[in-house]
């Protein structure tokens, strides 16, 4: 029980990905399963910014008090690696939006079964 | 010169954006800037070969921050050979693209050099990068570049294009999750520096789970069994030009990372004995071997049965990697080298005869020997090459690989490759005795069927020719450049 | 969602805030260094001024304005000055993105340093508003 309350930030990006991965597997419809991926890739943003925390510190920026002591300023290196993850995911998310709108405009649905059985129909 | 490790993915990332700007003005200008970054990456990628072998590597310190702080590029035996079969597939293939495209998707002519561009660039950054983040940042570059492109096809590239994002996009997650439990647990995202703070920690639980994180994204984007399952549709639907940049060489690409894991980051000591994740990946390659011939042959449209082949190809680079001995890493490296030329010689031929006949399906193709003489001629030495007749390249990779399998003792494996090249005769022979020994009937080939034009003749019959040569000079290839990647296996 | 909403409200709120908005990009541009922000944020943001005038103003009248060619060439000038400012230490001594060997004169070399930064996250907002635009006008204006 005690781990539970300590660790809580962790089960939280670990329920975070479960639901992601429901999302993408789960679930029928298309768009439903790019809200899945979005889910999934900000339970591992969370992941990067929980480790990055350090007991009692403050933002990495320069400050008289706390001056050269590493151990007073969070880690600045996965933030930065998290920008950059999220620009992916934006990227991603684009791309994935217009394949969507592609695919909509010659197949009319984005339900997975319906979507099947009309790729079947057409040549 | 000493500039080339940065040089390489800088060019295509360059032209693919004046591409943008200068497709505006002209329409072909777009090509030949395509062209010209192509050639130009291949030149740096050559030298920088040629400086490794004369030499020793380049390392790269890019903004001038010196590693484990900065981010690192690298260009040793592995890499320089990667990049150079990279850059020299894929400079031929857009030579061959520019007919391809104008006939299937001709709207599209300039977004989709500059995409391809970005693809090569990207592919190009993740053999040169010596930093792990950096590899996953190059990674998605070309992924989505190949998401975009792929889906400009016929009517279902689109559907196929969204499940190869969504498991794609599933990989590239993973990965980062696993890099982030490398990086919380050494404090570094340097590669070698990784590797040398790992032995410390082979007790612990987060770097089980970096490996195998890592382990499984590299391998669905390598398409190895079973994670193989958006190949065959996402090769068949895409475009013929585009089928034939990304095949040969996206998945090798991937392949080269998990060599790069298994060698530089996560030492072989680590993954055969610690933590047996390579005993895994030879026996799931063994099975992925089996089930892309037999899928293969029981296709009916030429293309699909080329993309379950390929399957079946990975999965022989796979079981190299999983034997985990110098022989079987040398027949693992030299079969992407020769499969990246077998492979986009043979999707080249598809994407000729649908430019002449406007169709794929293998029942259709009686009589092209004698209407299509040349590129059957390319067609006919790849596909020897794939079965393993000598002197065709595709032999002394095999023989490479029966070698390591007989040095590790694993008597199963060595009847896989065997069993599995008389599958590959089996499919192949099928086509081949469709377009030699049948006359063509009128009324499924096309009277003006016969050998396309010169800019997409000139790289299919180069390709072809390339894998004779290749299998030659074999000998060459393995004692100047493979000998000393797996130097550190010895 | 097409057309303009015709409603004067919104259309004089919308015009009143996008200049507030733009500079509050630009703010957050240049205050990378020292807080929340950087290149990619101040470029959605002024993407998203775009976005707010597109919604409220219609598409057919903000095309005129800032039609999506120039958000292709906004998009290409970005990584254009991106390129060049990683490309010209090489002239001059240094590695790529190395920007103590930037050409300008009267400057120490931690402070180029600080200036290249500057220029490269200038060049990356272009990049990201030109290419957030583009991306809204494929996903909104085509046909059903």
């Amino acid at each position: 029980m005690d781990s539970l309350i300590v660790d809580y930030n962790y089960l939280m990006t670990a329920s975070l990905l479960v639901i992601g991965l429901y999302g993408m597997v789960g679930k029928r419809n298309l768009l439903k399963k790019v809200i899945g991926l979005n889910i999934f890739q900000t339970a591992i943003f969370l992941f990067f910014i929980q480790g990055a925390t350090k007991p009692g510190a403050t933002v990495p920026v320069w400050d008289v008090r706390i001056s050269g002591e590493a151990a007073g300023y969070i880690n600045p290196l996965p933030h930065v690696l998290i920008l950059t993850a999220i620009v992916v995911s934006v990227a991603t998310t684009g791309v994935a939006l217009a394949l969507l709108m592609t695919i909509y405009r010659r197949y009319r649905t984005l339900e997975e079964g319906t979507l099947l059985e009309r790729m079947k129909q057409s040549p | 010169m000493s500039h080339l490790p940065v040089l390489i993915p800088v060019t295509l990332l360059f032209s693919a954006f004046i591409i943008l700007l200068g497709g505006f003005l002209k329409r072909d200008l777009a090509f030949m800037i395509a062209l010209i970054g192509g050639s130009l990456s291949f030149v740096f990628s050559a030298l920088g070969l040629w400086a490794v072998i004369s030499g020793g590597g380049l390392r790269y310190h890019l903004g001038g921050w010196v590693p484990p702080v900065g981010i690192e590029y690298a260009l040793d035996a592995l890499s320089a050979f990667m990049s150079t079969v990279v850059t020299l597939v894929g400079t031929l293939v857009l030579l061959y693209s520019r007919r391809s495209i104008l006939q299937e998707v001709p709207e599209r002519f300039v977004p989709m050099y500059a995409l391809a561009m970005l693809l090569l660039a990207g592919l190009t950054g993740i053999i040169v990068t010596a930093d792990l983040f950096n590899l996953f940042v190059f990674l998605e570059i070309a992924s989505l570049s190949a998401y975009a492109l792929m889906a400009v096809g016929d009517e279902r590239a689109p559907v196929a294009s969204f499940r190869y994002l969504i498991l794609g996009s599933i990989a590239g997650s993973f990965y980062v999750l696993g890099v982030g439990f490398l990086y919380f647990s050494t404090g570094s995202l340097n590669m070698a520096d990784v590797a040398q703070r790992l032995p410390n920690l082979y007790g612990s639980r987060a770097i089980v789970a970096a490996a195998t994180l890592i382990f499984i994204a590299l391998g669905l984007k390598m398409a190895l069994f079973p994670l193989h399952l958006w190949l065959p549709d996402a090769y068949s639907y895409a475009p013929s030009a585009v089928t034939g940049l990304i095949a040969p060489i996206m998945t090798k690409v991937a392949a080269y990372a998990v060599i790069r894991m298994f060698l530089t980051v996560f030492q072989p000591h680590y993954l055969l004995d610690v933590l047996p994740l390579m005993p895994v990946i030879g026996w799931f390659a063994a099975a992925g071997i089996f089930y892309g011939s037999i899928m293969a042959i029981a296709q009916t449209d030429f293309r699909r049965m080329l993309a379950y082949s390929s399957i079946s190809q990975i999965a022989y680079i796979g079981l190299g990697i999983g034997l985990a001995n110098p022989m079987g890493l040398i027949g693992a490296l030299l079969h992407i080298l020769n499969h990246a030329f077998m492979k986009a010689c043979l999707f080249l031929v598809a994407g000729n005869i649908r430019f002449r006949t406007g169709q794929w399906e293998v029942s259709r193709l009686a009589g092209l020997g004698r209407k299509m003489p040349w590129t059957m001629a390319a067609f006919t030495v790849s596909a020897l090459s794939m079965i393993g007749i000598p002197p065709a390249a595709g032999f002394f990779s095999k023989w490479y690989l029966l070698l390591g399998s007989v040095d590790a003792g694993n008597w199963i494996f060595v009847a896989t490759i065997l069993l599995s090249s008389l599958l590959t005769a089996v499919y192949f022979f099928r086509v081949l005795e469709q377009v030699y020994m049948r006359h063509s009937q009128e009324e499924t080939v096309p009277v003006n069927a016969a050998d396309p034009p010169a800019s997409m003749l000139f790289p299919t019959v180069l390709l072809g020719a390339g894998v004779l040569v290749l299998g030659l000079s074999n000998n060459l290839i393995v004692s100047s450049i493979l000998d000393v990647v797996v130097m550190s296996l010895k | 969602m097409r057309g303009s909403l015709e409603n004067v409200v919104v259309e004089g709120v919308s015009r009143f805030l996008v200049p507030f908005i733009q500079i509050f990009a630009l703010y957050v541009i240049t205050h990378g260094h020292y807080g929340p922000g950087g290149g990619f944020q101040g470029g959605v943001i002024l993407a998203a001024s775009i976005m707010l005038l597109r919604l409220s103003l219609g598409e057919e009248y903000e095309h005129r304005r800032f039609s999506p060619t120039l958000a292709t060439v906004v998009a290409a000038v970005g990584i254009l000055i991106y390129a060049v400012a990683g490309l010209l230490p090489l002239a001059w001594g240094g590695n790529f993105l190395d920007y103590a060997y930037l050409p300008i004169p009267g400057l120490s070399a931690a402070e180029l340093r600080y200036h290249g930064i500057l220029i490269v996250e200038t060049g990356v907002g272009l990049v990201v508003w030109g290419t957030l635009v583009i991306l809204f006008d494929h996903l909104m204006g085509s046909e059903p």
